[in-house]
């Protein structure tokens, strides 16, 4: 028997090592036979399983034993077996499922996009879209947290939390000692330092790298700029702290960097720095070297063309050379006016975090 | 009167006391495993009774010890899951508080069975002056020799200890209450692996609910086959229900599974029928998180056969018209209670309970509270009813541990049998407020088609 293990998902079949999860084997498929998720995080370990999003049917165990298992399974967490047959988007059952959790894990969630640092890059948008409705059920008040400064660097935004857990398994996994957790239990869960306090550890701006939402922002980049409007750039500088991988991406507006994180992969994880280190990086990196002279830029990094952050990057694109007057054929516009002037969008003295429910065009007049 | 096997001294005065269980006959199954039979030997026992988990899934006790790992120069651990916090279920804390030293009398065998030298109690926080009386007893048990190094010149050595909880549900849960004896936050872990491979502190660990401990002191004593021919079927030896709600005499009572559920409710030597002369509306059979049953179905079977007190019974006909054994909380209702304002309780203290690990059980619980309470305030719509349908399925099954099951289940079941009160409810809002629905049909004879 060799040793690698056959399985066949959406009537797809892949082999890989023993010990692999389902999911992990899907995304060796890769496209939409993976299955999303929101907590699991390839590079800590015991993470997943929670999100619930992963869900798939096993629709023959194994070579060995055929049966079907009974429930969907977290395909995150479970090993492949020999043999095994694995139904992900031809299952009805894990669609009904899936948008489920979507629904679930909506409910409580503030919607408010237009403000939020993450969208964009945001896991919980992308499943929104590809998975949720376009109305909600839900006619209650939703659950508000006030937002809570951890250290200079971080910003805490609970309301938006999803309650992945995978904050917490960095600071167990990469720092020294962990400063937060979870409180209390349920839908009042929350992540909290107890008694109000500063995130000290030294790797902890990864926190704001694997928050698949809105929830943990990086204070040095909030509201300076929406990520689609800044070019990625790979770039490395020599990092004094042996545990930092040194290489980044920098998210750079003209000559002026607004924001570094980690380099990720296709599946908005931190990739593998070429050092052999984990694409972990330092605080030091991530918040206080934010000059392009103390990098060396390697080259525009390599966004999915999917992706909203690569609009408007495209080589070629024609820009419109008319003018307004032009297009309307010599007609005046009958309003015109700088929406955001208008809506008041930008007030600031709104809080949208504290809105228990999505915020709306009413909110801001 | 059937026969009672937990709970026959339980009335001795001060049984409680070592001198006095010794005196009554206690510790004789210690004797008796030690000193002539090998761990082996128990295990077989215990499979050959056919005893089923009383913790409320019912899984046959002598397979899940079977299947503990045994690697080398690994400890294992037995570990008794004392955290009984399901609502309506009380049976755990009358065994521990009255017949202490039965349990450890069962635990010192078990965990000769298993192997494990270091033994647990994880009880519930509310239980405080059970875990003194636990305490005492594990103290007059060591200063007597049953518990220490080399019991009974036998070469095993055990200890056991009590780990009192924080007072959360959720440590019910084995793999929650294992992670709350490590001393972390109970959330339930993703299994596998299983707590018979990778248990406390990563060692092989079998969990038991107390009743099933204490049930394996007749088995030894009696063997196996002598317990076995108590009960029929499947549901084999006596079983403990805790009996509440509008009943004439709430208590514990050991039943041997024989006996039907009118028989159990309207018998004077058990619930001595519903208080105040009332109807019998409907009954929760095992505990708070198993499908609530109107009164036709709960006495017939859709059959028509009588339904008795025991686990193939109560679940005949699946959830479609059967209900669970559970843990043994037997709540029932009388004409006068609310099915709706019940489920929201009950709703309600899921929502409390979930542990928020989960996104279907820690959203949809508390989804599922506001909607039931919208509706039980008159505010509710009739797409209100179809939604926590639809919530309900969409967490049962989906979620990491049973208790997002445990929390659909009641709901789901409120709505499959009282759909119209649900219904009466919405559309007589003011009404809803000052009277009950009352009885309906509910406790009509069923129809069987011939």
């Amino acid at each position: 028997m060799s040793d690698l293990l056959k399985i066949t998902i959406d009537n797809i079949t892949v082999e890989v090592p023993a010990g692999t999860t389902i999911l992990n084997a899907a995304r060796q498929i890769g496209g939409e036979v993976a299955p999303p998720a929101m907590c699991y995080y390839s590079k800590l370990a015991d993470s997943g399983g929670k999100c619930r999003t992963c869900l798939v049917e096993v629709s023959k165990g194994s070579e060995k034993d055929p049966r079907p298992m009974p429930k969907l399974v977290a395909s995150c967490r479970t090993t492949v077996m020999d043999g095994m047959e694995v139904k992900n988007i031809t299952s009805p059952k894990v669609i009904d499922a899936r948008n489920g959790v979507v629904e679930f894990l909506l409910i409580n969630h503030p919607l408010d996009c237009p403000v939020c640092d993450q969208a964009g890059e945001c896991d919980l948008q992308d499943l929104g879209y590809n998975h949720g409705k376009e109305g909600t059920r839900y006619e209650f008040k939703r659950r508000t947290f006030h937002k809570v400064d951890l250290g200079d660097y971080i910003q805490l935004h609970m309301t938006r939390c999803i309650m992945c857990f995978r904050c917490v398994f960095v600071a167990d996994q990469l720092t020294e000692k962990r400063e937060h957790g979870i409180l209390d239990r349920g839908d009042h869960a929350q992540i909290a330092t107890l008694i109000e306090k500063n995130l000290h550890n030294d790797f902890i701006g990864n926190v704001i790298d694997v928050c698949p939402v809105g929830a943990l922002t990086d204070k040095t980049f909030r509201f300076k700029n929406r990520v689609w409007f800044t070019k990625p750039v790979d770039a490395h500088r020599n990092c004094s702290n042996p545990k930092c991988c040194g290489e980044a991406q920098l998210w750079m507006r003209g000559d002026e960097v607004f924001r570094v994180t980690a380099r990720k992969d296709e599946w908005g994880e931190v990739k593998e720095a070429s050092n052999g280190k984990t694409g972990w990086i330092c605080n030091t990196c991530r918040f206080e070297t934010k000059k392009a002279i103390d990098w060396t830029i390697e080259g525009p990094s390599v966004v999915n063309r999917h992706s909203v952050i690569s609009q408007g990057h495209y080589v070629g694109v024609i820009k419109p050379t008319e003018t307004f007057n032009a297009v309307m054929k010599g007609r005046d516009p009958k309003l015109l006016m700088d929406i955001h002037d208008e809506s008041e969008v930008n007030k600031p003295n709104i809080d949208l975090s504290v809105l228990d429910r999505p915020a709306h065009s009413t909110d801001f007049n | 009167m059937s026969k009672k096997l937990l709970l026959e001294k339980a009335h001795v005065e001060n049984i409680r006391l070592y001198d006095v269980y010794r005196r009554e006959g206690g510790y004789r199954s210690v004797e008796k495993a030690l000193k002539t039979m090998s761990p082996e030997a128990i295990v077989e026992e215990v499979k050959k009774s056919g005893l089923r988990g009383r913790g409320g899934a019912g899984f046959p006790a002598g397979m899940k010890w079977s299947f503990i790992a045994k690697p080398e120069g690994v400890p294992r651990h037995l570990v008794v899951n004392a955290d009984e916090s399901e609502p309506g279920t009380f049976k755990d804390r009358y065994l521990m508080e009255f017949l202490p030293h039965l349990l450890l009398e069962g635990m010192i065998v078990s965990s000769f069975a298993l192997g494990s030298n270091v033994s647990y109690i994880y009880i519930r926080g509310e239980y405080a002056w059970i875990t003194d009386i636990l305490e005492q007893a594990i103290d007059e048990a060591k200063a007597n020799g049953w518990l220490g190094k080399n019991i009974l010149g036998s070469g095993f050595d055990c200890e056991i200890y009590v780990q009192r909880g924080a007072g959360a549900y959720i440590c019910g849960e084995e793999t929650a209450l294992i992670e709350s004896l490590e001393g972390k936050r109970g959330n339930p872990r993703i299994k596998p692996p299983f707590p018979a491979v990778q248990g406390l502190w990563k060692r092989p660990t079998v969990v038991n609910n107390v009743e099933t401990i204490t049930a394996v002191v007749p088995i030894i004593n009696d063997g196996g086959d002598e317990y076995a021919k108590i009960g029929v079927g499947k549901s084999t030896g006596t079983k403990l229900i805790s009996a509440c709600g509008n009943i004439n005499k709430p208590g514990v009572y050991e039943i041997d599974m024989t006996i039907s559920v009118e028989e159990f409710i309207y018998s004077d030597e058990w619930c001595g029928g519903i208080a105040n002369g009332k109807k019998l509306k409907a009954c929760i059979p095992g505990g708070s998180s198993v499908p609530i049953l109107p009164a036709n179905l709960l006495l017939k079977t859709a059959k028509g056969e009588t339904r008795l007190m025991n686990y193939e019974s109560l679940a005949d006909g699946g959830f479609a018209t059967g209900s669970m054994m559970g843990s043994g909380g037997f709540i029932v209702l009388d004409e006068d209670q609310c099915i709706v304002k019940n489920t929201f309780t009950l709703a309600r203290f899921y929502r409390h309970e979930s542990c928020g690990q989960c996104s279907p059980c820690r959203e949809g619980t508390g989804w599922m509270e506001k909607i039931l309470w919208s509706i039980e305030t008159g505010k509710g719509k009739k797409s209100d009813i179809d939604l926590l349908w639809d919530i309900q399925r969409k967490i049962e099954g989906n979620t990491i541990c049973p208790l997002g099951d445990a929390a659909a289940w009641p709901v789901a079941a409120a709505i499959r049998h009282f759909r119209d009160e649900f219904e009466w409810h919405v559309d007589n809002p003011q009404e809803s407020q000052i009277r009950n629905f009352g009885l309906a049909h509910y406790a009509d004879e069923i129809h069987i088609p011939a």
